[in-house]
């Protein structure tokens, strides 16, 4: 049933929402992973963002994609928490647990990784401000020191924090331009991946198209 | 009783285009088989791309009004969004831009309603005021005039221009018994498309002198006199056929069209220089964005229109 809702979801309004009311220019789309298990990591501007991400795979894919979002801000309410438990089908996050002894906060992401699930991460971990590339948080590093076989693809969404920014409730239709990365390697050590992570997160966003006046 | 409405000299005018059509694909074959070597992708994907929009076209014509209507609505829609995502923008005008986007459904219904007067003056006058006034009220005021402008710009160009077509479709059609307000419009899309073409072919096959080479390198004197005075021919042949304009009405129609074609198609490409880029989108492959297949229409939409409304409504 949720499934089917999940289905109905995308294909009648996140979708169209996405490629009809936005709009996508992508660029090297092949580099997306094909199949789970992989991890892709790109910047976070809006709610928008979950929402490309996600209609950049194709529909039989769908029930893979796993969206990693804040417990505390998208299971706030139970309207809101029922719609990105099941219609995202998100893995929440424990933010304030993190660092205690004794849970691991990235446990789900680990199995989903192992049932051959593809995560979407934002590693800045908020939205913040808009175009503005925030420092990246460890976690991705830690799963890729766990499960080094999984690629790790880095993506840059340029136009999403124009289109619905943080604290707005109108969207306004943008075209979104979309970056695809090739795949990180493993570095060697937590800290390094994650710099190089941001650093190819970087590179693609040097690529996207000035929106300012010279 | 059919679903279709349409007259029978449109739909002569019609099967003419797609005749055209499978003449291009003809050529194209001919051309990929003479000349192995070269690649022809670009003008494979062109013509398929004019395959599906002239479908689309077609049936949307074919149908009652409103549904050309709510297609050349849509076409407005996409081009402004291109425009948008285009030029520099404040964050503070978030809302200013919403508000920009709804003078679009708004502006095709008074087109749809046949409201003569509030079509005219909707996003000249009320939008021109109304945005501008949401914008002091924000109260940013670094760059507004830019912001200002730019916004009203696009509005003028992809919504109020573009929707001349949608009010041929408006126009009673007592005053073209021959072919309707469907036959305006299409003597008026063949015209700007044909156009563009016969620039381009005799450009390339006679171009010596630029016109304007700082927008345009490629546009040349010659292709610009040759497409114009084609232009003006085929006017003047399509004119009685399509049109309640007289025969030396219908060859200055097409004069007409011809320039304004012109100058619409350059005002794009400055716009798109002012900016550094090459293609407004990739929407439609084989021709870029939405912006650079309707960058004539934005120019002679308007003035086809008006020309036709003062001499016959």
């Amino acid at each position: 049933m949720v499934r089917l809702l999940r289905i109905l979801f995308w294909s009648l309004i996140g979708r169209p929402l996405v490629l009809v009311v936005l709009g996508l220019n992508v660029r090297n789309w092949k580099g997306l992973p094909a199949e789970g298990p992989a991890i892709v990591v790109a910047n976070h501007n809006s709610h928008l963002d979950t929402f490309v991400l996600m209609t950049l795979f194709p529909m039989r894919l769908l029930h893979r994609l796993r969206p990693v979002a804040a417990a505390d801000y998208f299971l706030r309410n139970r309207a809101i928490a029922w719609f990105t438990l099941n219609l995202i089908n998100m893995i929440p996050i424990e933010r304030s647990r993190a660092g205690k002894r004794g849970e691991d906060p990235l446990e789900d992401c680990a199995k989903a990784l192992a049932a051959g699930e593809i995560l979407l991460v934002f590693p800045e971990g908020t939205r913040g401000d808009t175009e503005a590339l925030a420092k990246f948080k460890g976690g991705v590093a830690r799963l890729k020191e766990q499960y080094p076989d999984v690629p790790v693809v880095p993506v840059y969404m340029q136009g999403l924090g124009r289109a619905l920014p943080k604290g707005e409730f109108t969207l306004v239709p943008v075209v979104v331009d979309v970056f695809v990365g090739e795949a990180v390697a493993w570095t060697g050590n937590r800290q390094a991946f994650t710099q190089a992570l941001r650093d190819s997160v970087t590179t693609l966003a040097s690529m996207a198209p000035s929106r300012t006046w010279r | 009783m059919t679903p279709f409405d349409i007259t029978i000299n449109a739909a002569v005018a019609l099967l003419g285009v797609f005749a055209l059509l499978i003449v291009a694909c003809g050529v194209q074959f001919g051309l990929a088989k003479r000349h192995p070597e070269r690649d022809y992708t670009e003008l494979k994907q062109r013509i398929r791309t004019w395959w599906v929009i002239v479908i689309l076209f077609a049936l949307a014509i074919a149908l009652p009004p409103i549904f050309a209507i709510c297609l050349l609505g849509f076409v407005s829609f996409l081009a402004f969004k291109e425009y948008i995502t285009l030029i520099p923008t404040r964050r503070a005008d978030h809302r200013v831009l919403f508000w920009a986007y709804l003078t679009i459904p708004a502006q095709y219904y008074w087109a749809a309603d046949g409201w003569y007067g509030m079509f005219i003056i909707f996003i000249p006058v009320y939008a021109f005021l109304l945005l501008p006034a949401r914008m002091v009220l924000i109260g940013e005021t670094e760059g507004f005039i830019r912001a200002a402008g730019t916004l009203h710009w696009g509005l003028m160009t992809t919504v109020f221009s573009l929707s001349h077509m949608a009010y041929l479709l408006a126009l009673p059609a007592s005053g073209n018994p021959a072919a309707g307000g469907d036959g305006l419009l299409l003597y008026l899309l063949l015209l700007t498309q044909f156009n563009d073409v016969a620039q381009y072919v005799w450009g390339k096959t006679l171009g010596r002198h630029k016109v304007v080479p700082k927008v345009s390198p490629k546009k040349t004197v010659e292709g610009l006199a040759g497409g114009i005075l084609t232009t003006a021919l085929v006017g003047f042949l399509a004119g009685p056929y399509l049109t309640p304009l007289t025969p030396l009405e219908a060859a200055v129609a097409g004069l007409l069209i011809g320039f304004a074609g012109f100058i619409g198609d350059i005002s794009v490409s400055a716009v798109k220089r002012d900016l550094g880029i090459k293609d407004s989108g990739n929407i439609l492959p084989g021709h870029g964005g939405i912006l650079d297949r309707v960058d004539s229409l934005t120019f002679t939409a308007p003035l086809f229109f008006h020309y036709v409304y003062y001499l016959h409504y």
